[in-house]
């Protein structure tokens, strides 16, 4: 690098703050004296020298840096509340040639953020964490943070922090260093010009390590924080020195940057048939099925709701794959509480040729209800012209719309019937078959072996029945 | 820019500058001082009093606004600028 001639600020900064709002696009919103403008400086100085702006990507917390994105050249996200190293952590692994910062205050970090920054630290995320501890929640006006120090005054602790209450101030650098995947871990602060020139030499080692993939770099950074603390800016200096210092010495607790080599993670599949190889999904490849061009249903979004146990699942997952083996786009998206039986459930499937977007359906053209309450609750949002399926053996109320096709059909009735009430999923199935005329039920019973996997003959029998049944059901009832 | 002026120089944006001290505190040779005067936000901002810069950067350093000072060094050849 050229020596320089001209400290001038940084091209890492945005030439005009445009996506800042107001009249003022030519200066930060920070207070005067604050120590952020300072890590900004520093950070965005070392950007341009690497020539590694515009493969930046600077994640904004919430505290006062929320505003980070107004500043720096780079690529932006501002996160919710101390999630920064998690979204970090994905931005990393989908851009790995990226360098990746988080940039987070004390309250994001270490209270609300505290386990996020712990799994990204121990997973060795390769991306660099500026940790800015001022002792204080800044933005919301001076309130007690994790790192504020023993008998402190903020807004809540008005007599001084308590240690029998309100614990110890927590040294984040000191716990980061007793994890092993860490390759730089370093305190140091901005309150006077040698530690300023300190710290931007760490700054410049922890950007050249998520530059060179070398992992996880920590960087915390001793602030002043003068509205806070409520005095004047070098005031704040000599705070840091006499009071923070003790308790948050200046170490670098570790650097293993120059033994340390280049990451490598293993590749992502995500070649699809390499995904249906390692799912051993060969039905898929073999199945040569022709959608039906006079199927009444072009496409299809069902919910399908009853009582957890009643086979929900099973049956959004068996539309889906079956809707796959005929070459369509589908989705399945389950919803239900954390009971595995009982309780309500239910699922949304979309089956059509062109590419599924969201997956919820929340204007289904098709609702298969199982029991009562799932009547009434989803007859509501079936789009006008729709078809309603109900399980007319549990379902003992009238649909309220008249406005769509309405199929009672006994479907626990039918699988008793059979002898097990657990096939009418495939019921249900078969009753889709015949209704949207999309799938053929002798096709069906052909992929009994790639639906049912591992179970028995006689269950794939028992379902192939229930499928049939459920198919004629409709076609002799409702033709 | 004064042309005729030597290097290097220290130059703070009156506007920009919120007058938080902290370039005068960290001046080794204590050529910068807050002025008497104010900007247009209402602060006494601070500037360089003309002669006896080093160019040791840490005015621009400890600056937390980032266009606020600009230090010229020995070295600066002005025709870099266009």
């Amino acid at each position: 690098m050229a020596q320089k001639t001209i400290l001038r600020k940084p091209r890492g900064f945005i030439d005009v703050y445009k996506h800042k709002p107001g009249a003022e696009k030519d200066r930060t919103h920070y207070c005067p004296g604050c120590g952020h403008g300072i890590l900004h400086k520093l950070i965005a100085e070392a950007l341009e020298d690497f020539d590694i702006v515009d493969k930046t990507i600077v994640i904004s917390p919430v505290g006062c840096s929320v505003f980070a994105y107004y500043y720096f050249h780079t690529g932006n996200l501002q996160v919710p509340h101390g999630r920064a190293p998690a979204v970090a952590t994905s931005v990393s692994r989908a851009n790995p040639d990226s360098v990746v910062i988080s940039y987070q205050g004390d309250g994001d970090l270490a209270a609300i953020g505290g386990n996020n920054i712990l799994q990204a630290a121990n997973r060795g995320e390769n991306m660099v964490v500026f940790f800015v501890n001022n002792a204080i929640y800044g933005m919301t006006g001076g309130q007690m943070a994790p790192t504020t120090l023993e008998g402190q005054i903020t807004t809540t602790t008005p007599y001084g922090r308590n240690v029998k209450t309100d614990g110890y101030p927590i040294q984040v650098c000191e716990i980061i260093n007793q994890l092993t995947a860490p390759v730089y871990v370093v305190r140091t602060s901005l309150h006077d010009m040698p530690n300023i020139r300190k710290t931007r030499a760490a700054v410049r080692k922890a950007i050249s390590n998520a530059r060179d993939k070398k992992g996880f770099s920590f960087v915390e950074v001793l602030s002043m924080c003068p509205s806070g603390w409520k005095m004047d800016s070098v005031p704040a200096q000599e705070w840091i020195k006499e009071n923070m210092i003790p308790r948050f010495p200046l170490e670098t607790f570790r650097d293993d940057s120059e033994d340390t080599p280049a990451i490598e993670r293993p590749v992502p599949v995500m070649d699809p048939d390499e995904v249906k190889r390692i799912l051993e999904y060969s039905a898929l490849s073999d199945s040569n099925l022709e959608k039906n061009p006079d199927a009444a249903f072009e496409k299809v979004a069902v919910r399908i709701a009853g009582f957890g146990g009643q086979g929900i699942m099973s049956a959004g997952i068996a539309l889906a794959n079956v809707g796959m083996e005929y070459g369509y786009n589908v989705s399945w998206l389950p919803s239900y509480g954390p009971e595995m039986r009982g309780g309500t459930a239910n699922c949304s499937v979309k089956i059509q040729s062109d590419t599924v977007g969201a997956s919820e359906c929340t204007e289904p053209n098709m609702v298969i209800a199982m029991n009562q309450p799932s009547l009434e609750k989803f007859e509501k949002i079936l789009v006008p012209g729709g078809a309603l399926i109900y399980n007319s053996t549990l379902i003992d109320i009238e649909p309220t719309r008249t406005d769509v096709e309405v199929y009672p059909i006994p479907i626990t009735g039918i699988a008793d019937e059979l002898g097990n009430t657990r096939v009418q999923s495939m019921v249900s199935v078969g009753a889709f078959a015949a209704v949207t005329e999309m799938f053929d039920p002798g096709e069906i019973e052909n992929l009994m072996t790639s639906l049912f996997k591992g179970k028995s003959d006689k269950v794939m029998k028992l379902n192939e029945k229930a499928v049939r049944k459920g198919y004629e059901y409709v076609k002799e009832n409702f033709s | 820019m004064n042309e005729n002026r030597k290097y290097p120089f220290s130059e703070i944006d009156p506007d920009i500058c919120k007058g938080c001290g902290l370039c005068v505190a960290s001046c080794p040779k204590g050529v910068l001082v807050i002025s008497d005067k104010l900007n247009s936000k209402g602060f006494h901002f601070s500037e360089y009093v003309g002669e006896g810069c080093i160019g040791c950067g840490n005015c621009f350093y400890t600056c937390p606004e980032p266009s606020a000072v600009t230090v010229y060094l020995r070295n600066y050849v002005p025709e870099e600028v266009s």
